[in-house]
């Protein structure tokens, strides 16, 4: 039997929460056995939208399958198809480690020496083997990040969800996180992880979908996006908000490429395929007399990929740490 | 990790809802999870432990002389009815813990697993029962040291035990309602109280029911407590079960067919 290209199908996926439209006609294709990014702010809608694809939320409106399953109809079909690890980890705060797997491997049907396998191969696996019997609340954030991983494995679903996997870990334990990832991907499973990394997303993903306000803005795989954005972008602080236009034209033409103007006043932006390309900029700015305070050739962050396919910079600005410290 | 692959997603067979059998399976693992969090939170027990050994002290010496003339024979009607008081108290914290229950991470994922809607519930309500036999067995020993001597033997002790705490199980139902509606786990708290009041003081569990005035006879008679209670007395003290054992079994079925599924339905609706 040839398996059928897409893991997930949503079209016109809508959720909204009194006045609000936290999705507002999403559409997604997640090819099997892929690494698939939803990349974007805080307030996109990413977590709302992997909350309606996981049968956690009812749909608003449009239609998702998960592996041909309706995920309004059919929900208990696409739960025996998925695992989700949520932004907070969802594991039972009071008991240790090895409780909490205990309790999930039986809901999952398992019985017998079949709890103690699978339980000590996951606490083996994410490197908890040492603290199985500690209660929880002596857990740091990605010690119960990986143990609600761990818990979303027992199943070994063929499509996992991640929330934000990595917010508010150390680099290390994101590293980690990351290897997992792949390891999932090159048994056979599908990813689809949420971030507000590029970086991220730029590592792990094989298609990336760029969210805002509830909507698909750009979608591709990472050099798809990059060629859009520009490899790396060029950033340019004028002495004299009066030159900001003129410069625009200049640079524009340069390093033909649309020029962003970032919200503080007398900046430029402009995405860049071609690093040679600046001195040619540069040296058309003296020749119009244009003088330059600041000037910085960087890889592009996420807001400027905002910048770039919205035309505007990210709505909320990043609180990853203090959410980190809420939940 | 693993070297076996994952079966791919499209060629596995899958049901399309969850069988019966699985239900009762998943309900009894989310029982067992209750106990664990009992083991690992003791202080969740103080009220089936030391609330009925204060209680049954102090009700039998404050209202025993006044009502029966002396403790001994306020023992017999007394035991049965301030175990349905307790056990009922017990039963009404089950709302309050569900609700903290659910404001938590985990039920998050409950709702994402392969498993019945009702188990989350139904194991919650089930692992209660521990609570419910511990503080009958403390009630009883407590009756039982004051110089309680139940005619009905060990049989008609256990069986008023049994018939209490099926009807407390019956009646959770109302509080899980509640806890699964009400907006905060205190709100929870104060709606339970306002439910629990009127169901164990307004019956016979501590005063004879013709001392009350005629509006207040006509509730009493018909709350399904006053009957669970002389089901309970009938069997401690002579060992028959009637027409209020009856009753009362009837009561806790109608509050589980009418409660079970109005809590479900408002909890998938809660799921977020």
């Amino acid at each position: 039997m040839t398996e059928p290209r897409w893991a997930i199908e949503a079209h016109g996926l809508v959720k909204t929460f009194g006045a609000q439209r936290a999705v507002d006609g999403l559409d997604l294709q997640v090819p099997t056995g892929t690494v698939y990014g939803v990349l974007g702010p805080n307030g996109a809608g990413k977590t709302t939208t992997i909350r309606m694809l996981a049968t956690l939320l009812p749909l608003d409106g449009g239609s998702a399958t998960v592996f041909g399953h309706d995920v309004a109809t059919d929900a208990h079909r696409v739960r025996q198809l998925i695992g989700v690890t949520g932004q907070y980890a969802s594991v039972d705060e009071t008991l240790t480690a090895r409780e909490n797997l205990d309790i999930f491997c039986r809901l999952h049907g398992l019985r017998g020496k079949a709890i103690r396998t699978k339980s000590d191969e996951l606490l083996a696996q994410f490197g908890l083997s040492d603290s199985a019997t500690k209660p929880l609340q002596n857990f740091s954030g990605g010690m119960r990040r990986r143990l609600d991983l761990a818990a979303s494995l027992i199943a070994r679903p063929p499509l996992i969800f991640l929330d934000e996997p990595t917010t508010g870990l150390d680099p290390r334990t994101r590293g980690q996180m990351w290897d997992t990832i792949r390891e999932l991907v090159r048994d056979g499973s599908t990813v689809l992880l949420t971030t507000q990394y590029l970086d991220e997303a730029d590592q792990l993903a094989d298609r990336i979908a760029v969210i805002d306000t509830g909507r698909v803005v750009a979608e591709g795989t990472s050099d798809e996006l990059k060629a859009q954005v520009g490899a790396s972008s060029l950033h340019l602080t004028l002495d004299d908000a009066a030159d900001t236009e003129a410069a625009r034209r200049i640079v524009a033409e340069m390093v033909r490429a649309d020029v962003a103007l970032t919200p503080e006043a007398r900046r430029l932006t402009a995405p860049l395929t071609d690093a040679d390309l600046v001195t040619d900029a540069l040296v058309r700015l003296r020749d119009a007399g244009i003088r330059v305070a600041e000037m910085a050739v960087s890889k592009p962050s996420l807001d400027e990929v905002f910048l770039t396919l919205t035309g505007r910079g990210t709505a909320a600005p990043e609180t990853a740490d203090s959410e980190e410290h809420a939940a | 990790m693993t070297a076996t692959a994952i079966t791919p997603g499209y060629s596995r067979a899958l049901p399309r809802r969850v069988p019966f059998r699985q239900t009762v399976r998943d309900s009894l693992v989310m029982a067992r999870r209750s106990l664990v969090k009992m083991r690992r939170t003791p202080e969740q027990l103080i009220d089936v432990t030391v609330q009925p050994i204060i209680f049954t002290v102090m009700f039998t010496y404050i209202f025993g002389g006044a009502i029966a003339g002396d403790v001994a024979s306020y023992l017999p009607a007394f035991i049965p009815g301030i175990l349905a008081q307790t056990v009922l108290t017990g039963a009404s914290a089950a709302g309050t813990t569900l609700r903290e229950d659910m404001d938590k991470g985990v039920f998050d994922r409950f709702a994402s697993l392969p498993i019945a809607r009702i188990a989350p519930l139904a194991g919650a309500l089930l692992g209660d029962v521990v609570r419910y036999l511990i503080a009958t067995t403390i009630t009883f020993a407590m009756g039982f040291a004051m110089g309680w001597r139940p005619e009905g033997g060990l049989v008609g002790v256990a069986g008023a035990a049994l018939l209490i705490i099926a009807v407390a199980w019956a009646l959770s139902w109302i509080f899980a309602l509640v806890g699964v509606t009400a907006k905060s786990a205190r709100g929870v708290q104060g709606i339970s109280f306002l439910i629990l009041f009127p169901l164990t003081f307004l019956s016979n569990a501590f005063v004879p029911v013709d001392t009350m005035p005629g509006w207040l006879q006509g509730f009493v008679s018909v709350n399904p407590v006053s009957h669970v209670i002389t089901a309970a007395r009938d069997l401690c003290n002579a060992g028959t079960f009637g027409a209020d054992g009856w009753l009362a079994l009837l009561g806790a079925v109608v509050a589980v067919a009418i409660f079970a599924p109005l809590t479900v339905s408002k909890y998938r609706r809660h799921a977020r």
